[in-house]
C-alpha cells in the first residue's frame, strides 16, 4: 500500500521536478562551471571571467549603474508607495486613485519603455517631460532671446564674448543708438513696439536698441530708427568700466533705455545672455541623465506595487493606537512618524527587498528607453549579460555575470526558505 | 476653530496633491494612446497634446496599417500561442505538485518543497545561456515550444509555492471523508482539491498569463522571426524610434489591451497574486 502511494506521489511530482531540474537547477550548475572556462569553452580559465567583472569597462559601468538602481529605485518607489497608501485613506476616491497608480504593473516593460521614449523626447514641442520643464523654466527665468542678432553695416557695435559692445565709451547727456539686424520677425518679442528715437537728457545716458531693418522695406535710414522698425523689447544693456558692470538697464517695448550718470565713460555692452537660443529643456536620454530618467519610468511602474502592499499592511494597523496617539496630543506628522511607520516597518522591509531583487534584473526598460547613443552609459548587469552572451559571443564572462547575480539573491533565497521551514513544520 | 480650519486646509491639500499625482500617472499612457491616433506627419511636427485643440488630427490610419502588417499580426498570434499553453501547463503541473506537497506522504517531502521555494528568486538571466545551448542541441531553439518550456520552468516555483500553501489550508476532514469513500488520489485531486483551490488557481493563472504575455527578454533570446511574440516584433523597430512611431505607438497599445482588460476584470485575483508573488 505505501509502495503504491509513493509511486502515485512520484507521478504527481514528476512533471514539475523534471522541468525544474532541466530548466532551473541544471542551468545554475552549468553557469557556475561555464564561468570558469574561456571563450570557446575548451580551456580552463580560473577566475579570469570573474576578474573581468572588475576590469571590463562595460561591466564596470553596469555595476556602477546597478548600485545606483538598487539604492534609489526601491527607496523612491517604497517611499512614494507609503505616502500614497497613507494619503489615499483620507479621500473618498482612494480606490480610483490606487487603480490608476497600480495599472502600470499590468503592462509590459516594453510598452512602458515606448511610453517613456515618447515622454522623454528631447524636443519640448513633442516630449511632455520637456514641454512641462521648459514651461516651468520660462515662467521663472523670463528669457528675451534674440538669436542670430548681429551688427549691420557701419555699426557702432562690435562682437565680444558672444555679445556686442560699443566701439567708443559713452558720455552723459548723449543719446546712443545700438542697432542690430538679423532677428526673424516671428522671433521678435511679443511686446515689441515701433522703435523710438532716443532723446538726450542731461546727467543721464539714453539710447535705443532696435532692429534696423524692416522686411520688404530694407534698412531705411541706416543707424537711426525708422517708424516701421521694431524696438528690441527686453534687451539687457550693461555699462562696463574697467571690466566691471557699473550700471545696467532693460530696453522698453520701443527699445529705449536710460542709464544713470555712473555709466559716464563706460562702454555699453549687450551681454551674450540676450542672444542665446531659447531654452530647450533637458537632454533626458543623454549620457548624464539617462539612468535617473529610466529609474523614473521604473518608479512609475512599481510605486503602485509598493502602495498596494503597504495599504494592505496599513489595514492591519489597529486604529486605536493611532487614535490614542492623537488623543495624547500628537499631530498628524508625529502619528505618522512615531506610530504608523514603525508598525509598518516589516511590510516596508519586504517591499524594499522585493524591489531590490527585481531591480537587479532590470533589462527591458534600459534596453528600450536608452537610445543607441547612450546605451553604454545606461548599461546594467542584465543588459551586459545579454550583450556578452548573445552579441559579443563571450559566454564565459556572461556566465560569470549570471553567477554574480545569483550570489546577490542568495541571502533572500535563504531568508525565504528559513521563514517557510517554520511554517512547514506545523 | 483653528484646528478645524487647519484640518480642512490639510484635507484640501491632500486632495490637490493626490489629483496631481494621479494626473502624473495617467499622462504618459494618454500620451501613447493619442500618439497612436495621429499621423506620422503630425507626430514629427508637434506633440500629442495638439489633438485637444485640433481633434481632426485623430485617425485610425495607423491601426489599419498595423492590422494589415503581416509581421505584427503574426507576432500577436505567436503571443497567444506562447501565453496560453505556458499558463495552462504551469497551472496543471503546479497544482499536481502542490497537492502532492500538501497532502501526500513520502520521504523528504518538506525538504523537496523547501528546495522548490529556494528556486523562487533565481533570476531568469542565469538560465539564458545554458538553455540556449541545450535547446540548440535539442532542436528547440527558435521554436514556440522552447519558449513555452522555459516559461513553464520558471513559472513553476511560484506556482508550487502558492498552490501548496493554499491546498494545505483545505480542512483535513474533507479529504479524509473522501478517502474513506474509497476515492483514489487522482479522484480526490480532481473532485475535492481543484474545486476548492479555485481562487488560488485563478490568481496564479492571471499572474502567469501577464508574466508571459509581457515577457520580452526570454522571447528575445529563444525565438526567431517566425516565432517571435509582439514584444520582440516591436523591439526590432525601436532602434529607429522616431521613424517607426506610427508602428510602435499603436503596436504597444494593442499589446497592452489584453493585460489591461485582464487587470480591470480580475483586479482582486491580480492583487492576491502580486501579494503572494512578492518574492518573484
Amino acid at each position: 500500500m505505501t509502495g503504491t502511494r509513493k509511486t502515485v506521489a512520484a507521478l504527481f511530482l514528476l512533471p514539475a521536478l523534471v522541468l525544474l531540474g532541466a530548466l532551473v537547477v541544471y542551468p545554475i550548475g552549468y553557469s557556475v562551471v561555464r564561468s570558469f572556462y574561456d571563450r570557446s569553452g575548451d580551456g580552463f580559465a580560473g577566475f579570469d571571467n570573474y576578474r573581468a567583472l572588475f576590469t571590463d569597462d562595460g561591466i564596470r559601468t553596469a555595476l556602477k549603474n546597478n548600485v545606483i538602481w538598487v539604492v534609489f529605485a526601491p527607496t523612491v518607489a517604497t517611499a512614494l508607495g507609503l505616502i500614497f497608501a497613507v494619503l489615499t485613506e483620507r479621500v473618498r476616491w482612494g480606490t480610483a486613485f490606487k487603480l490608476v497608480v497600480f495599472m502600470p504593473m499590468a503592462i509590459s516593460m516594453l510598452a512602458a519603455g515606448i511610453i517613456f521614449r515618447l515622454v522623454y523626447d528631447q524636443d519640448p514641442d513633442k516630449g511632455v517631460a520637456n514641454a512641462v520643464w521648459v514651461g516651468v523654466h520660462d515662467t521663472f527665468a523670463q528669457s528675451s532671446a534674440f538669436p542670430n542678432a548681429h551688427p549691420g553695416r557701419e555699426s557702432p557695435l562690435v562682437a565680444q564674448g558672444g555679445g556686442f559692445v560699443t566701439k567708443a565709451p559713452v558720455r552723459t547727456g548723449e543719446a546712443v543708438t545700438l542697432p542690430l539686424v538679423g532677428v526673424a520677425p516671428d522671433q521678435m518679442p511679443d511686446g515689441a513696439a515701433p522703435a523710438a528715437v532716443p532723446k538726450a537728457e542731461p546727467g543721464k545716458i539714453t539710447g535705443t536698441t532696435w532692429q534696423d531693418f524692416t522686411r520688404g522695406k530694407g534698412v531705411g535710414t541706416l543707424g537711426a530708427p525708422d517708424p516701421s522698425e521694431q524696438g528690441y523689447s527686453g534687451m539687457r544693456i550693461e555699462a562696463v568700466k574697467d571690466g566691471r558692470v557699473v550700471a545696467s538697464a532693460k530696453a522698453a517695448a520701443d527699445g529705449t533705455f536710460t542709464l544713470p550718470a555712473a555709466a559716464d565713460g563706460a562702454v555699453l555692452r549687450l551681454p551674450a545672455s540676450n542672444f542665446q537660443a531659447p531654452y530647450n529643456g533637458l537632454d533626458w536620454l543623454g549620457p548624464s541623465l539617462v539612468t535617473p530618467a529610466i529609474i523614473g519610468s521604473y518608479v512609475w511602474m512599481w510605486a503602485g506595487f509598493a502602495m498596494v502592499l503597504i495599504a494592505a499592511g496599513l489595514a492591519g494597523v489597529p486604529r486605536e493606537l493611532l487614535e490614542a496617539a492623537r488623543v495624547d496630543g500628537a499631530n498628524e506628522w508625529q502619528v505618522f512618524r512615531r506610530v504608523t511607520v514603525p508598525l509598518l516597518a516589516p511590510v516596508l522591509a519586504v517591499v524594499a527587498v522585493t524591489l531590490m531583487i527585481n531591480v537587479l534584473k532590470v533589462f527591458d526598460l534600459v534596453f528600450i528607453i536608452a537610445p543607441g547613443s547612450s546605451q553604454d552609459d545606461a548599461n546594467v548587469l542584465a543588459l551586459e549579460l545579454y550583450r556578452k552572451g548573445f552579441s559579443e559571443d563571450q559566454p564565459g564572462v556572461a556566465s560569470a555575470i549570471a553567477v554574480f547575480l545569483l550570489l546577490l539573491v542568495i541571502p533572500v533565497m535563504w531568508f525565504n526558505v528559513r521563514r517557510l521551514r517554520r511554517e512547514v513544520r506545523r | 476653530m483653528t484646528a478645524w480650519l487647519l484640518a480642512k486646509v490639510n484635507g484640501g491639500l491632500v486632495r490637490v496633491f493626490l489629483l496631481l499625482v494621479g494626473l502624473f500617472w495617467l499622462v504618459p499612457t494618454i500620451g501613447l494612446l493619442l500618439s497612436s491616433l495621429r499621423s506620422p506627419t503630425d507626430m514629427s511636427a508637434s506633440g500629442w497634446w495638439e489633438v485637444f485643440t485640433q481633434p481632426s488630427q485623430l485617425t485610425w490610419e495607423n491601426y489599419r496599417n498595423l492590422l494589415e502588417n503581416g509581421d505584427i499580426t503574426g507576432s500577436l498570434v505567436n503571443t497567444v500561442l506562447i501565453t496560453v499553453p505556458a499558463t495552462v501547463l504551469v497551472v496543471a503541473i503546479g497544482s499536481l505538485a502542490g497537492y502532492a506537497f500538501a497532502w501526500m506522504e513520502f520521504p523528504g517531502r518538506d525538504w523537496w518543497f523547501l528546495g522548490v521555494v529556494g528556486l523562487l528568486v533565481v533570476p531568469v538571466q542565469v538560465a539564458l545561456i545554458p538553455i540556449a545551448e541545450l535547446f540548440g542541441k535539442l532542436g528547440l531553439f527558435g521554436s514556440i515550444l522552447g519558449v513555452i518550456l522555459f516559461h513553464v520552468g520558471f513559472g513553476l516555483p511560484f506556482a508550487v509555492f502558492l498552490l501548496r500553501n493554499f491546498f494545505a489550508e483545505i480542512p483535513r476532514e474533507l479529504l479524509e471523508a473522501a478517502r474513506l469513500d474509497g476515492a483514489g488520489e487522482l479522484r480526490l485531486f480532481a473532485r475535492v482539491v481543484l474545486p476548492l483551490g479555485g481562487p488560488a488557481i485563478a490568481s496564479l493563472a492571471i499572474f502567469q498569463f501577464l508574466w508571459v504575455w509581457n515577457d520580452m527578454l526570454v522571447a528575445l533570446v529563444f525565438t526567431d522571426a517566425d516565432s517571435q511574440p509582439i514584444t520582440v516584433a516591436l523591439q526590432t523597430q525601436v532602434r529607429q524610434f522616431g521613424n517607426n512611431i506610427d508602428v510602435l505607438a499603436p503596436g504597444a497599445f494593442i499589446s497592452m489591451v489584453i493585460p489591461l482588460a485582464v487587470f480591470f476584470v480580475f483586479q482582486r485575483q491580480f492583487v492576491t497574486g502580486v501579494m503572494a508573488g512578492a518574492v518573484k
